[in-house]
């Protein structure tokens, strides 16, 4: 069964729903080339207007962190609560704050 | 949905077969245990990852082998609304594939391995779409019984452990309601219409009934996988209960149609507060699955055919492709 699709690349599709909200990823789907990855993430992700904008990235051009390494990663700032507001006791009296 | 360079496993996956094992998949199950996700560089049970690929991949098959028996109704659909609505439908199975089979390259797998199976014949679909759709009625069944049916197997998929797997069915969820309404909605102008329409709007009824019955799987004493995939949190209920949860829903909408449900066992338990139905030909699903049934060939047979039709437009792309990046490389030059 092999031909010529075999290995064509495969893209990460993220999507902007509406104007002023982040692109966000919806999965994924191969390509031979970004334009047909942008036509096919068009007839793939947005067939009911879930979007206004497609970002097509090369899956193998992202790098990510490894989830067992997450502990170093993130545990630094476990302990860091005074970086929320709601770490400070403020009077009621105070407003505005 | 996605591979990790994207396209590397996390350390946890690397490490050597035979040390600490145990610990890791205590760890696993505890994560499942506290309805956390498992995405795809976690370790995982290579028994887990083997489960999902079979059971995603079979899933995705069938999306894709699903759209044949509706597909050869595109171009007789008796209006351009109804043909309109049916290439809608028929693309969005289509689409459901592609979303599954992304899914299962996150757990290793090429996409060109798990199609080449599928046209080989080495590969298990869903039984349903080796029955033939003889009426436009046919149609109409499928959406409503058939995606029905569908849906009371996939919401509870939407919960899966494994996170690629479940955001595809939350996707596959939203669409599959509207194939389902438009199905209904066909049985519905049927039985509203001459006598002939509605007895074929009961033909269709009698033909999909008991197949769909079947596509909840083998009872839950026979299920091989059951028990291991509940644990991992794989599946959410049994086969028998999903199965009872859609006769219950189902029987008061075929009564809403006026149509009889082929099952003259078929009751109402008052006490129990379900329906209770006869018994399953289980040897008829045996021999769908074997490859028996009344469309299997012909399925895998159209599906050859477009492969091998598709197969200059691929390479045309790919040649494209190397075109357009050797055009842009001497530009560069």
């Amino acid at each position: 069964m092999t031909d010529s699709s075999r290995d064509w690349p495969l893209y990460e599709i993220f999507i902007r729903a509406r104007s002023g909200l982040d692109h966000k990823h919806v999965g994924s789907l191969h390509a031979t080339d970004a334009r047909m990855a942008i036509e096919h993430a068009r007839d793939l992700y947005t067939r009911r207007q879930e979007g206004i904008s497609i970002w097509a990235v090369r899956s193998g051009d992202i790098v990510a962190s490894d989830p067992a390494e997450a502990d170093e990663l993130f545990e630094p700032a476990r302990d860091k609560v005074y970086r929320h507001p709601t770490f400070y006791d403020i009077p009621d009296e105070v407003k505005t704050l | 949905m996605y591979t990790q360079g994207l396209d590397s496993l996390g350390k946890d996956c690397l490490r050597d077969e035979t040390q600490d094992t145990g610990a890791l998949e205590r760890r696993f199950q505890a994560r499942v245990d506290a309805e956390e996700k498992i995405e795809p560089k976690d370790w995982m049970p290579d028994a887990y990852r083997r489960t999902l690929v079979r059971q995603v991949s079979q899933h995705a098959h069938s999306e894709v082998v699903g759209m044949l028996p509706e597909g050869n109704w595109i171009t007789r659909a008796p209006s351009l609304l109804r043909k309109a609505i049916l290439i809608a439908k028929v693309q969005d199975e289509g689409g459901h594939g592609a979303y599954l089979y992304s899914a299962t390259e996150t757990l290793g797998v090429a996409r060109d391995e798990l199609i080449g199976q599928l046209l080989d014949g080495k590969a298990k679909y869903s039984s349903i779409f080796n029955y033939p759709t003889p009426t436009w009625a046919d149609v109409g069944a499928i959406g409503w019984l058939v995606d029905g049916a569908a849906i009371m197997n996939q919401i509870p998929l939407c919960r899966c452990s494994y996170g690629p797997y479940a955001r595809a069915m939350v996707r596959i969820c939203k669409e599959e309601s509207f194939h389902q309404r438009q199905g209904y909605e066909i049985m519905l102008r049927l039985v509203r219409g001459t006598p002939a329409q509605k007895d074929m709007a009961q033909q269709a009824l009698n033909r999909w009934w008991w197949p769909s019955l079947m596509m909840f799987g083998p009872s839950d004493a026979e299920s091989t996988h059951g028990a291991q995939s509940m644990r991992w949190k794989i599946k959410r209920f049994s086969n028998d209960e999903l199965r009872q949860k859609f006769v219950d829903f189902t029987v008061p909408q075929a009564r809403f149609l006026d149509l009889t449900v082929p099952d003259p066992e078929l009751r109402w338990d008052e006490a129990a507060g379900h329906y209770r139905f006869g018994p399953i030909d289980w040897n008829e699903f045996d021999q769908v699955l074997k490859g028996h049934g009344p469309c299997n060939r012909e399925r895998l047979e159209a599906r050859r055919k477009a492969h091998e039709e598709g197969r200059w437009v691929r390479e045309a792309a790919v040649a494209h492709a190397a075109k357009q990046a050797a055009r842009e490389s001497s530009r560069a030059a």
